[in-house]
């Protein structure tokens, strides 16, 4: 079987997984709108200021969602020893973190789908004009969160505390991901919006980077 | 003994000399004064600190290709002397700071950047606290390793051009000329606190290595009893 086909079996395998039980879906998406709410309980931000504390907002509320979420993508194997099954399977290691990365992907972009609406009657911003190029800087964002979060899950997966451990890992690497993301957002949310080729490129650079070295160092992540 | 001994006095001779040089010898800094001879210390500090990731990052590399126990030792005996060679950054960073700044802390991107390291390695050594199982702890604190090191270039670059967009509160006195001697004294920090990294990273190698080896003994030991309670 070639990468392309395992990667999509395994891809739709997690997404039947996650259609009939529909926990990790509710889990996460509940969890961004709390802290979504949270935040402007703590800040109780004015108009002008929500517009600016925005941006950071949505990408804190996701970064910490997807930290929670990405946690059981191999945690999950390990309950039942899956997880030596699928690597026993005569494909790449590769073919299995991809597809376990596309369908976060999925994951992740459902959750934002759900919680854009909700983000812009909250803090009064202006999604309508700028979404396409708002859907682009998610879709970067989106795609670094969850190669790094995949292949720290399948990291975290074996030590104990997992749960806590995988925000820990994840979190401080992704600070580049975070700047880029919210400045980017941040420009498009301005008076005039514009999209910033800088915060673009380190964004698009960052996901280039660790999803080539997460190809490279597949075979060793995933060999038991 | 004496052979172990050589090297440490020849090492706490030359933090001696530097501590000296940096003190009495370097001329006085015409704005800061004595407070500006913490930079002796500080920037060598940071300086060496990239050097021993730089060096856990090469062990990463070599556990990955060869798989064997000494590139895990090196990995974490250079990660922690570089977690503390980056905390001696992050605390004489702000005794500067203080006098010079009128405050402890800013959110500039060379501090940042370094507090940012910080927590990246750290996090590296609480992986490998909670991973009970020799190899495999090796296998992915060192997959985990090589992504810190890739992702180190892009958090100083990402800070760096954040900062430049926002007011800077605190601007260092340009750089412009400095005082040979200055230079010199400098140089012969960095090379000092080179010297005591090497040194500490041998001790803890070392250290690391003995681990190993009593691991490995108690391991055949108990398959030894399970054998004769077996028979």
């Amino acid at each position: 079987m070639n990468t392309a086909r395992a990667a999509t079996t395994i891809l739709l395998k997690e997404v039947r997984a996650e259609f009939r039980a529909r926990e990790l879906l509710n889990t996460t998406f509940i969890f961004a709108l709390v802290v979504v709410v949270m935040f402007s309980f703590a800040f109780d931000p004015t108009a002008a200021e929500s517009r600016r504390f925005g941006p950071g907002l949505l990408w804190i509320a996701l970064l910490f969602a997807g930290s929670l979420m990405l946690q059981p993508s191999f945690a999950r194997e390990h309950a039942n020893d899956t997880l030596d099954a699928l690597c026993l399977a005569p494909v790449s290691p590769f073919a299995i973190l991809l597809g376990k990365i596309l369908a976060n992907v999925i994951f992740l972009g459902a959750c934002e789908v759900l919680l854009l609406p909700i983000f812009a009657v909250f803090y009064n911003v202006a999604l309508i004009p700028v979404i396409g190029r708002l859907v682009f800087v998610l879709a970067l964002g989106t795609f670094g969160l969850a190669v790094t979060g995949t292949v720290f899950s399948a990291v975290a997966a074996q030590a104990r505390m997992r749960e806590l451990l995988l925000p820990l890992l994840l979190l401080p690497v992704l600070v580049p991901l975070l700047l880029a993301a919210v400045e980017a957002t941040a420009g498009l949310l301005s008076d005039t919006p514009e999209l910033q080729t800088t915060w673009i490129e380190l964004l698009a650079g960052f996901d280039v980077m660790f999803f080539t070295v997460s190809w490279l160092l597949s075979d060793f992540l995933l060999q038991e | 003994m004496i052979k172990r001994l050589i090297p440490a006095v020849a090492v706490g001779a030359l933090m001696v000399f530097g501590g000296y040089a940096a003190l009495f010898i370097a001329p006085d800094e015409s704005t800061m004064h004595a407070i500006q001879r913490i930079f002796y210390f500080h920037a060598p500090s940071g300086m060496v600190a990239l050097m021993a990731f730089t060096i856990c990052f090469i062990a990463n590399i070599g556990y990955l290709v060869g798989r064997k126990p000494y590139w895990d030792w090196l990995a974490v005996a250079a990660a922690e002397v570089g977690v503390a060679f980056n905390m001696v950054v992050l605390i004489t960073g702000p005794i500067w700071a203080k006098p010079a700044w009128g405050i402890w802390w800013a959110w500039d991107a060379r501090l940042t950047s370094t507090l940012v390291l910080w927590l990246l390695y750290i996090s590296f050594l609480l992986l490998r606290d909670l991973i009970a199982d020799p190899d495999r702890r090796s296998m992915f604190s060192a997959i985990y390793g090589i992504f810190l090191f890739l992702d180190v270039p892009l958090v100083y670059f990402s800070i760096r051009i954040w900062r430049t967009q926002h007011p800077q509160p605190v601007i260092l006195g340009g750089s412009g000329r400095l005082d040979p001697t200055m230079y010199k004294v400098f140089d012969l920090c960095i090379l000092a606190l080179t010297a005591v990294m090497v040194m500490l990273i041998r001790q803890r190698y070392q250290l690391e290595r003995a681990r190993y080896e009593v691991e490995e003994l108690r391991i055949e030991a108990e398959r030894q009893i399970s054998a004769v309670g077996q028979a």
